[in-house]
Protein backbone atom coordinates (compact mmCIF):
# COMPACT_ATOMS: atom_id res chain seq x y z
CA UNK A 1 0.00 0.00 0.00
CA UNK A 2 0.95 3.89 -0.76
CA UNK A 3 0.19 6.83 0.81
CA UNK A 4 -0.22 9.59 -2.01
CA UNK A 5 3.33 10.76 -1.59
CA UNK A 6 5.24 7.83 -2.46
CA UNK A 7 6.03 8.92 -5.68
CA UNK A 8 7.43 12.21 -3.90
CA UNK A 9 9.43 10.06 -1.98
CA UNK A 10 10.83 7.90 -4.63
CA UNK A 11 12.17 10.66 -6.23
CA UNK A 12 13.48 12.69 -3.25
CA UNK A 13 15.79 9.62 -2.84
CA UNK A 14 14.27 8.16 -0.19
CA UNK A 15 15.25 4.34 1.34
CA UNK A 16 11.64 2.98 1.19
CA UNK A 17 10.83 0.28 4.07
CA UNK A 18 7.69 -2.09 4.32
CA UNK A 19 5.86 -1.01 7.09
CA UNK A 20 2.88 -3.13 7.87
CA UNK A 21 1.97 -3.31 4.59
CA UNK A 22 2.81 0.33 3.50
CA UNK A 23 5.63 1.49 1.44
CA UNK A 24 7.23 4.17 3.65
CA UNK A 25 9.97 6.48 3.32
CA UNK A 26 12.60 5.07 6.00
CA UNK A 27 14.98 8.37 5.85
CA UNK A 28 15.90 10.36 2.38
CA UNK A 29 19.47 10.71 1.24
CA UNK A 30 20.51 12.66 5.04
CA UNK A 31 19.56 9.65 7.25
CA UNK A 32 18.29 9.09 10.14
CA UNK A 33 20.48 10.87 12.39
CA UNK A 34 20.58 14.38 10.51
CA UNK A 35 16.60 14.04 10.11
CA UNK A 36 16.29 13.93 13.55
CA UNK A 37 18.74 16.66 14.42
CA UNK A 38 17.07 18.87 11.88
CA UNK A 39 13.75 18.28 13.69
CA UNK A 40 15.29 19.46 17.03
CA UNK A 41 16.91 22.27 15.60
CA UNK A 42 15.12 23.71 12.08
CA UNK A 43 11.65 22.24 10.89
CA UNK A 44 10.57 18.65 9.15
CA UNK A 45 8.34 17.27 6.99
CA UNK A 46 7.01 14.08 7.97
CA UNK A 47 4.60 12.15 5.48
CA UNK A 48 2.25 9.97 7.92
CA UNK A 49 -1.17 9.32 5.71
CA UNK A 50 -0.49 5.62 6.65
CA UNK A 51 -2.13 6.15 9.97
CA UNK A 52 -6.12 5.94 10.04
CA UNK A 53 -8.13 8.06 10.35
CA UNK A 54 -12.36 7.56 10.99
CA UNK A 55 -15.08 10.21 11.22
CA UNK A 56 -17.02 9.37 14.13
CA UNK A 57 -20.57 11.36 13.88
CA UNK A 58 -23.93 11.98 14.53
CA UNK A 59 -25.81 12.32 18.27
CA UNK A 60 -24.19 9.23 19.75
CA UNK A 61 -20.30 9.89 18.37
CA UNK A 62 -20.23 11.94 22.02
CA UNK A 63 -21.44 8.83 23.65
CA UNK A 64 -19.31 6.63 22.10
CA UNK A 65 -16.35 7.71 22.27
CA UNK A 66 -16.81 8.24 25.73
CA UNK A 67 -18.11 4.64 26.20
CA UNK A 68 -14.87 3.66 24.51
CA UNK A 69 -11.91 5.67 25.50
CA UNK A 70 -9.95 5.62 28.95
CA UNK A 71 -9.39 9.09 28.83
CA UNK A 72 -12.18 11.97 29.46
CA UNK A 73 -14.13 13.43 25.99
CA UNK A 74 -15.94 15.79 28.40
CA UNK A 75 -12.76 18.12 28.83
CA UNK A 76 -12.82 18.74 25.15
CA UNK A 77 -14.02 21.73 24.19
CA UNK A 78 -15.06 22.10 19.80
CA UNK A 79 -11.69 22.35 18.18
CA UNK A 80 -9.59 20.22 20.54
CA UNK A 81 -7.53 17.07 20.52
CA UNK A 82 -7.54 14.31 23.13
CA UNK A 83 -5.31 11.16 23.08
CA UNK A 84 -6.26 8.09 24.64
CA UNK A 85 -5.99 4.54 24.54
CA UNK A 86 -8.09 2.16 24.26
CA UNK A 87 -8.72 -1.01 26.45
CA UNK A 88 -10.84 -4.75 26.16
CA UNK A 89 -12.68 -5.31 29.13
CA UNK A 90 -9.84 -6.66 30.58
CA UNK A 91 -7.96 -3.76 30.47
CA UNK A 92 -5.69 -4.40 27.81
CA UNK A 93 -4.80 -1.65 24.93
CA UNK A 94 -6.11 -2.68 22.08
CA UNK A 95 -4.15 0.88 20.74
CA UNK A 96 -3.34 4.54 21.71
CA UNK A 97 -5.15 7.50 19.54
CA UNK A 98 -6.37 11.00 19.10
CA UNK A 99 -9.54 12.29 19.20
CA UNK A 100 -10.31 15.71 17.11
CA UNK A 101 -13.26 17.33 17.93
CA UNK A 102 -14.36 19.35 15.40
CA UNK A 103 -18.18 19.77 17.52
CA UNK A 104 -19.97 17.62 19.72
CA UNK A 105 -21.81 15.64 16.88
CA UNK A 106 -18.41 15.14 14.61
CA UNK A 107 -15.14 13.64 15.44
CA UNK A 108 -12.22 12.14 13.54
CA UNK A 109 -9.98 9.81 15.00
CA UNK A 110 -6.55 8.83 14.02
CA UNK A 111 -5.11 5.64 14.97
CA UNK A 112 -1.80 3.21 14.41
CA UNK A 113 -1.54 2.42 10.99
CA UNK A 114 -0.67 -1.61 11.59
CA UNK A 115 -4.36 -1.25 13.81
CA UNK A 116 -6.51 -0.22 11.07
CA UNK A 117 -8.67 -2.48 10.75
CA UNK A 118 -8.92 -3.34 14.12
CA UNK A 119 -9.67 0.16 15.57
CA UNK A 120 -12.41 0.47 12.64
CA UNK A 121 -14.04 -2.76 13.45
CA UNK A 122 -14.29 -2.14 17.56
CA UNK A 123 -15.19 1.45 16.86
CA UNK A 124 -18.35 0.43 14.29
CA UNK A 125 -18.76 -2.82 16.56
CA UNK A 126 -19.37 -0.33 19.84
CA UNK A 127 -21.29 2.28 18.16
CA UNK A 128 -25.44 2.78 18.21
CA UNK A 129 -26.28 2.64 14.25
CA UNK A 130 -29.09 5.19 14.81
CA UNK A 131 -27.31 7.87 16.49
CA UNK A 132 -23.96 7.29 15.47
CA UNK A 133 -22.24 6.76 11.60
CA UNK A 134 -18.59 5.75 11.52
CA UNK A 135 -16.40 6.55 8.41
CA UNK A 136 -12.87 5.51 7.66
CA UNK A 137 -11.91 8.60 5.68
CA UNK A 138 -8.09 7.28 5.68
CA UNK A 139 -8.32 7.52 1.33
CA UNK A 140 -9.98 10.70 1.06
CA UNK A 141 -8.04 12.54 3.78
CA UNK A 142 -3.84 13.47 3.83
CA UNK A 143 -1.56 13.48 6.74
CA UNK A 144 1.35 15.03 6.93
CA UNK A 145 3.56 16.44 9.74
CA UNK A 146 5.22 19.85 10.02
CA UNK A 147 8.13 19.54 13.08
CA UNK A 148 10.07 21.33 14.52
CA UNK A 149 11.03 24.88 16.45
CA UNK A 150 10.69 26.95 13.11
CA UNK A 151 7.43 25.30 11.91
CA UNK A 152 4.96 28.16 13.12
CA UNK A 153 7.49 30.60 11.52
CA UNK A 154 7.10 28.54 8.19
CA UNK A 155 3.39 27.99 8.45
CA UNK A 156 2.99 31.96 9.02
CA UNK A 157 4.59 32.16 5.64
CA UNK A 158 1.78 30.13 3.99
CA UNK A 159 -0.65 32.57 3.50
CA UNK A 160 -3.62 30.87 5.79
CA UNK A 161 -7.02 31.92 5.94
CA UNK A 162 -8.06 33.45 9.16
CA UNK A 163 -5.52 32.04 11.45
CA UNK A 164 -3.43 33.10 14.19
CA UNK A 165 -1.25 30.56 15.30
CA UNK A 166 -0.30 31.70 18.26
CA UNK A 167 -3.84 31.37 19.44
CA UNK A 168 -3.51 27.40 18.70
CA UNK A 169 -2.31 26.15 21.68
CA UNK A 170 -0.98 22.34 21.80
CA UNK A 171 -4.02 20.36 21.29
CA UNK A 172 -5.77 22.97 19.38
CA UNK A 173 -7.41 22.52 16.06
CA UNK A 174 -8.40 24.82 13.56
CA UNK A 175 -9.82 24.72 9.89
CA UNK A 176 -8.26 26.99 7.24
CA UNK A 177 -6.60 26.95 4.03
CA UNK A 178 -2.95 26.71 3.02
CA UNK A 179 -2.13 27.48 -0.17
CA UNK A 180 -5.48 27.95 -1.16
CA UNK A 181 -6.66 24.62 0.05
CA UNK A 182 -8.93 23.43 2.61
CA UNK A 183 -6.65 21.94 5.68
CA UNK A 184 -7.62 21.37 9.01
CA UNK A 185 -4.41 22.44 11.31
CA UNK A 186 -3.94 20.72 14.68
CA UNK A 187 -0.85 21.91 17.24
CA UNK A 188 0.07 17.93 17.84
CA UNK A 189 2.41 15.66 16.85
CA UNK A 190 4.65 12.99 17.60
CA UNK A 191 8.25 14.41 18.17
CA UNK A 192 8.69 16.11 20.95
CA UNK A 193 9.11 19.13 18.77
CA UNK A 194 6.61 21.96 18.50
CA UNK A 195 4.60 21.27 15.18
CA UNK A 196 1.55 21.06 13.43
CA UNK A 197 -0.71 18.25 11.65
CA UNK A 198 -2.26 19.16 8.50
CA UNK A 199 -5.21 17.01 7.35
CA UNK A 200 -6.59 17.67 3.85
CA UNK A 201 -7.60 16.27 0.51
CA UNK A 202 -5.96 13.61 -0.60
CA UNK A 203 -5.70 14.62 -3.85
CA UNK A 204 -3.88 17.61 -3.00
CA UNK A 205 -0.26 16.76 -2.94
CA UNK A 206 1.09 20.16 -4.18
CA UNK A 207 0.89 20.90 -0.72
CA UNK A 208 3.89 18.68 -0.06
CA UNK A 209 6.18 20.77 -2.88
CA UNK A 210 4.73 23.91 -1.71
CA UNK A 211 5.81 23.57 2.19
CA UNK A 212 9.57 22.37 0.95
CA UNK A 213 9.85 25.27 -1.51
CA UNK A 214 9.10 27.79 1.11
CA UNK A 215 10.89 26.37 3.89
CA UNK A 216 14.08 25.40 2.14
CA UNK A 217 16.59 28.63 1.71
CA UNK A 218 15.07 30.09 5.57
CA UNK A 219 13.83 27.62 7.49
CA UNK A 220 15.73 24.58 6.02
CA UNK A 221 13.52 22.36 5.91
CA UNK A 222 13.98 18.86 5.06
CA UNK A 223 11.56 15.62 4.81
CA UNK A 224 12.03 12.66 7.17
CA UNK A 225 11.18 9.60 7.44
CA UNK A 226 9.59 7.05 10.34
CA UNK A 227 13.52 6.36 11.30
CA UNK A 228 13.66 9.73 12.51
CA UNK A 229 10.19 9.86 13.93
CA UNK A 230 11.18 6.79 16.11
CA UNK A 231 14.33 8.10 17.35
CA UNK A 232 12.61 11.57 18.39
CA UNK A 233 9.57 10.00 19.98
CA UNK A 234 11.62 7.70 22.10
CA UNK A 235 13.73 10.86 23.05
CA UNK A 236 10.47 12.44 24.11
CA UNK A 237 8.98 9.17 26.22
CA UNK A 238 6.37 8.79 24.04
CA UNK A 239 4.90 5.06 23.24
CA UNK A 240 4.70 3.24 20.56
CA UNK A 241 1.71 0.76 19.81
CA UNK A 242 3.91 -2.98 18.86
CA UNK A 243 6.86 -1.92 21.35
CA UNK A 244 6.23 -0.67 24.74
CA UNK A 245 2.48 -0.94 24.56
CA UNK A 246 -0.15 -3.80 23.12
CA UNK A 247 -2.74 -6.23 23.84
CA UNK A 248 -0.48 -7.65 26.59
CA UNK A 249 -0.07 -4.34 28.80
CA UNK A 250 -2.52 -2.07 30.47
CA UNK A 251 -2.31 1.62 30.89
CA UNK A 252 -1.43 1.17 34.52
CA UNK A 253 2.44 -0.56 33.50
CA UNK A 254 3.22 2.36 31.55
CA UNK A 255 3.37 5.89 31.84
CA UNK A 256 -0.46 6.37 30.90
CA UNK A 257 -1.44 6.36 33.80
CA UNK A 258 -2.69 9.76 33.41
CA UNK A 259 -5.04 9.05 30.13
CA UNK A 260 -7.42 7.04 32.61
CA UNK A 261 -9.68 8.77 34.03
CA UNK A 262 -11.13 6.17 36.55
CA UNK A 263 -13.87 8.88 37.89
CA UNK A 264 -15.39 8.70 34.61
CA UNK A 265 -18.66 6.81 35.10
CA UNK A 266 -18.03 4.21 32.75
CA UNK A 267 -15.93 3.20 29.80
CA UNK A 268 -14.08 -0.20 28.63
CA UNK A 269 -11.79 -1.84 30.84
CA UNK A 270 -12.70 0.55 34.07
CA UNK A 271 -13.68 -2.41 36.26
CA UNK A 272 -10.21 -4.36 34.95
CA UNK A 273 -7.96 -1.49 35.36
CA UNK A 274 -9.45 0.01 38.99
CA UNK A 275 -8.95 -3.61 40.36
CA UNK A 276 -5.60 -4.54 38.68
CA UNK A 277 -2.29 -5.77 40.52
CA UNK A 278 0.05 -3.65 38.62
CA UNK A 279 3.36 -5.45 39.22
CA UNK A 280 5.82 -4.19 36.92
CA UNK A 281 6.21 -0.97 35.08
CA UNK A 282 7.61 0.46 31.83
CA UNK A 283 10.74 2.64 32.52
CA UNK A 284 13.50 4.95 30.75
CA UNK A 285 17.05 3.03 30.35
CA UNK A 286 20.65 4.47 29.24
CA UNK A 287 22.65 1.78 28.26
CA UNK A 288 26.36 2.72 29.93
CA UNK A 289 28.36 0.77 26.79
CA UNK A 290 28.28 1.76 23.38
CA UNK A 291 25.72 -1.14 22.22
CA UNK A 292 22.21 -0.22 21.10
CA UNK A 293 19.44 -2.18 22.56
CA UNK A 294 16.63 -3.53 20.74
CA UNK A 295 12.77 -4.61 21.56
CA UNK A 296 12.51 -7.85 23.35
CA UNK A 297 16.48 -7.85 24.62
CA UNK A 298 16.24 -9.38 28.01
CA UNK A 299 16.63 -7.28 31.31
CA UNK A 300 18.67 -8.81 34.16
CA UNK A 301 19.32 -7.96 37.92
CA UNK A 302 21.77 -10.26 39.75
CA UNK A 303 21.66 -12.89 36.74
CA UNK A 304 17.93 -13.28 36.89
CA UNK A 305 15.65 -11.79 34.21
CA UNK A 306 13.46 -9.44 35.91
CA UNK A 307 11.82 -7.66 32.09
CA UNK A 308 12.84 -7.03 28.67
CA UNK A 309 13.36 -4.06 26.93
CA UNK A 310 10.21 -2.30 24.94
CA UNK A 311 11.72 0.07 22.54
CA UNK A 312 15.57 0.49 22.40
CA UNK A 313 17.60 2.77 19.95
CA UNK A 314 20.09 5.35 19.70
CA UNK A 315 19.57 9.12 20.88
CA UNK A 316 21.04 11.68 18.33
CA UNK A 317 20.79 14.60 21.19
CA UNK A 318 21.88 12.57 24.32
CA UNK A 319 24.79 10.42 21.68
CA UNK A 320 23.79 7.56 23.63
CA UNK A 321 21.95 3.91 23.42
CA UNK A 322 18.63 4.85 25.15
CA UNK A 323 15.33 2.91 25.32
CA UNK A 324 12.48 1.96 27.61
CA UNK A 325 12.27 -1.48 29.65
CA UNK A 326 9.88 -3.24 31.93
CA UNK A 327 11.19 -3.99 35.16
CA UNK A 328 9.53 -5.12 38.79
CA UNK A 329 7.99 -2.58 40.81
CA UNK A 330 10.82 -1.82 43.20
CA UNK A 331 13.67 -1.18 41.16
CA UNK A 332 14.41 2.05 41.58
CA UNK A 333 15.98 5.20 39.49
CA UNK A 334 19.86 4.71 39.18
CA UNK A 335 19.93 1.30 39.76
CA UNK A 336 22.14 -1.15 37.73
CA UNK A 337 20.53 -3.72 35.09
CA UNK A 338 22.04 -5.90 32.61
CA UNK A 339 20.58 -5.99 29.44
CA UNK A 340 21.41 -8.99 27.22
CA UNK A 341 22.02 -8.37 23.16
CA UNK A 342 23.32 -10.60 20.98
CA UNK A 343 24.05 -12.90 23.80
CA UNK A 344 26.35 -10.71 26.16
CA UNK A 345 25.56 -8.69 28.83
CA UNK A 346 25.91 -4.85 28.82
CA UNK A 347 25.40 -2.66 31.62
CA UNK A 348 22.80 0.09 32.01
CA UNK A 349 21.41 2.23 34.31
CA UNK A 350 17.58 2.97 35.22
CA UNK A 351 16.10 6.77 34.63
CA UNK A 352 13.38 8.39 36.62
CA UNK A 353 11.57 9.39 33.76
CA UNK A 354 10.95 7.88 30.35
CA UNK A 355 11.59 11.38 28.94
CA UNK A 356 14.96 11.83 27.87
CA UNK A 357 14.69 14.84 25.97
CA UNK A 358 12.68 18.33 26.96
CA UNK A 359 11.90 20.86 24.65
CA UNK A 360 12.87 24.26 25.36
CA UNK B 1 38.61 1.24 -7.24
CA UNK B 2 41.07 -0.28 -5.16
CA UNK B 3 43.62 -3.02 -6.82
CA UNK B 4 43.52 -6.23 -5.59
CA UNK B 5 40.65 -5.72 -3.38
CA UNK B 6 38.29 -8.76 -2.97
CA UNK B 7 34.71 -9.16 -1.03
CA UNK B 8 32.99 -11.65 0.62
CA UNK B 9 29.48 -12.44 0.48
CA UNK B 10 29.10 -10.67 3.55
CA UNK B 11 29.93 -7.42 1.94
CA UNK B 12 33.43 -7.49 3.73
CA UNK B 13 36.58 -5.89 1.68
CA UNK B 14 39.56 -6.74 2.08
CA UNK B 15 42.96 -5.27 0.72
CA UNK B 16 46.42 -7.49 1.02
CA UNK B 17 49.60 -6.09 1.23
CA UNK B 18 53.07 -7.61 1.98
CA UNK B 19 51.28 -10.10 4.03
CA UNK B 20 49.01 -7.83 5.64
CA UNK B 21 45.40 -7.87 5.18
CA UNK B 22 43.43 -4.80 5.75
CA UNK B 23 39.45 -5.36 6.15
CA UNK B 24 36.05 -3.10 6.32
CA UNK B 25 32.53 -3.05 4.80
CA UNK B 26 31.31 -2.07 1.27
CA UNK B 27 29.53 1.07 0.57
CA UNK B 28 26.86 -0.61 -0.46
CA UNK B 29 26.70 -2.12 3.00
CA UNK B 30 27.04 1.13 4.56
CA UNK B 31 24.03 2.06 2.75
CA UNK B 32 22.41 -0.87 3.67
CA UNK B 33 22.79 0.00 7.75
CA UNK B 34 22.86 3.29 7.44
CA UNK B 35 23.57 5.46 10.78
CA UNK B 36 26.29 3.50 12.41
CA UNK B 37 26.53 4.69 16.10
CA UNK B 38 28.73 2.05 17.24
CA UNK B 39 31.12 -1.07 16.69
CA UNK B 40 32.42 -3.47 19.18
CA UNK B 41 35.98 -4.29 18.01
CA UNK B 42 37.92 -7.32 18.65
CA UNK B 43 41.18 -7.83 20.87
CA UNK B 44 44.43 -7.18 19.27
CA UNK B 45 45.56 -11.22 19.19
CA UNK B 46 42.55 -12.25 18.33
CA UNK B 47 43.08 -15.69 16.17
CA UNK B 48 39.63 -16.26 13.33
CA UNK B 49 38.28 -18.80 11.13
CA UNK B 50 37.42 -17.24 7.88
CA UNK B 51 33.58 -16.21 8.26
CA UNK B 52 33.65 -16.29 11.95
CA UNK B 53 31.92 -12.96 13.17
CA UNK B 54 34.66 -10.61 14.60
CA UNK B 55 33.16 -7.29 15.34
CA UNK B 56 29.77 -5.87 15.83
CA UNK B 57 28.19 -2.95 14.31
CA UNK B 58 25.08 -0.73 15.77
CA UNK B 59 23.38 1.50 12.88
CA UNK B 60 20.20 2.64 14.12
CA UNK B 61 17.99 0.41 13.08
CA UNK B 62 20.23 -2.51 12.66
CA UNK B 63 22.88 -4.69 14.24
CA UNK B 64 24.97 -6.33 11.84
CA UNK B 65 27.94 -8.85 12.51
CA UNK B 66 31.31 -8.47 10.64
CA UNK B 67 32.91 -11.41 9.83
CA UNK B 68 36.98 -12.03 9.00
CA UNK B 69 37.22 -13.07 5.65
CA UNK B 70 40.06 -14.92 5.85
CA UNK B 71 41.65 -16.98 8.66
CA UNK B 72 44.32 -15.14 10.84
CA UNK B 73 45.40 -13.21 13.64
CA UNK B 74 44.32 -9.70 14.26
CA UNK B 75 47.28 -7.23 14.43
CA UNK B 76 46.20 -4.27 14.73
CA UNK B 77 42.26 -2.39 14.78
CA UNK B 78 40.84 0.75 14.24
CA UNK B 79 40.50 2.27 17.19
CA UNK B 80 39.45 5.71 16.26
CA UNK B 81 36.20 4.08 15.12
CA UNK B 82 35.19 3.80 18.81
CA UNK B 83 34.77 7.12 18.93
CA UNK B 84 33.83 7.87 15.15
CA UNK B 85 32.17 5.22 13.85
CA UNK B 86 30.27 7.13 11.25
CA UNK B 87 33.89 7.18 9.48
CA UNK B 88 32.72 3.71 8.67
CA UNK B 89 30.10 5.42 6.39
CA UNK B 90 31.62 8.47 5.29
CA UNK B 91 34.87 6.41 3.97
CA UNK B 92 34.17 3.04 3.98
CA UNK B 93 37.46 1.74 2.07
CA UNK B 94 39.77 4.27 3.96
CA UNK B 95 39.30 5.77 7.35
CA UNK B 96 36.46 3.08 8.18
CA UNK B 97 38.79 0.49 7.41
CA UNK B 98 38.20 -2.11 10.70
CA UNK B 99 40.75 -4.58 11.12
CA UNK B 100 44.30 -5.26 9.95
CA UNK B 101 44.84 -9.57 10.18
CA UNK B 102 47.82 -11.69 9.33
CA UNK B 103 46.30 -14.53 7.23
CA UNK B 104 47.32 -17.64 8.16
CA UNK B 105 46.10 -19.74 4.46
CA UNK B 106 46.58 -17.95 1.57
CA UNK B 107 44.29 -20.40 -0.56
CA UNK B 108 41.41 -18.72 1.39
CA UNK B 109 41.40 -16.02 -1.14
CA UNK B 110 40.54 -17.95 -4.21
CA UNK B 111 37.00 -18.40 -2.52
CA UNK B 112 36.81 -14.31 -2.19
CA UNK B 113 35.04 -11.92 -4.58
CA UNK B 114 36.99 -10.04 -7.37
CA UNK B 115 34.98 -6.66 -7.64
CA UNK B 116 33.20 -7.44 -10.93
CA UNK B 117 31.61 -10.08 -9.13
CA UNK B 118 30.61 -8.55 -5.95
CA UNK B 119 29.03 -5.54 -8.08
CA UNK B 120 27.28 -8.67 -9.86
CA UNK B 121 26.18 -9.70 -6.80
CA UNK B 122 24.97 -6.25 -5.36
CA UNK B 123 23.41 -5.76 -8.25
CA UNK B 124 21.08 -8.75 -7.93
CA UNK B 125 20.50 -7.54 -4.31
CA UNK B 126 19.54 -3.46 -5.14
CA UNK B 127 17.28 -4.89 -8.10
CA UNK B 128 15.16 -6.54 -5.83
CA UNK B 129 14.28 -3.27 -4.17
CA UNK B 130 15.88 -2.98 -0.97
CA UNK B 131 12.29 -4.11 1.51
CA UNK B 132 13.51 -3.92 5.06
CA UNK B 133 11.24 -5.08 7.78
CA UNK B 134 12.19 -2.73 10.72
CA UNK B 135 10.84 0.67 10.75
CA UNK B 136 8.80 3.11 13.35
CA UNK B 137 5.31 4.51 13.14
Amino acid sequence: MKTPFYDIHRSSGAKILNFHGWEMPLHYSSGIINEHINTRTNVSLFDVSHMGRFEVKGTGAYDCLQTLVTNDVSKLNNHQALYSPICYDNGRIIDDLIIYMINREKFLIVVNASNREKDLEWIIKHSNNSATVVEDVSDKIALLALQGPLAQNLLEKAAMVGIDLNQLKPFDLNITNIFGIECMISRTGYTGEDGFELFFDSSKIDIWDKLIQLGSPTFNIKPAGLGARDTLRLEAGLMLYGNDIDENTTPLEVPLRWTVKLEKKEFIGKKALITQQVNRKLVGFEVLEKRVARHGNEILMDSQKVGFVTSGSFSPTLKKSIGFCFVPMHVLSNELIEINIGGKLYKAKVLSSTRFYKRK
Amino acid sequence: MIEDIKFTKEHEWIVTKEGLSVMGISDFAQRQLGDIVSIELPKVGSIFRRMQSMAIIDSVKASSDIYCAVSGEVVEVNEELLEHPEWINQSPYESGWIVKVKPSNMEEFNDLMTTEQYNKLIGEMEGGGGDDQRGGR
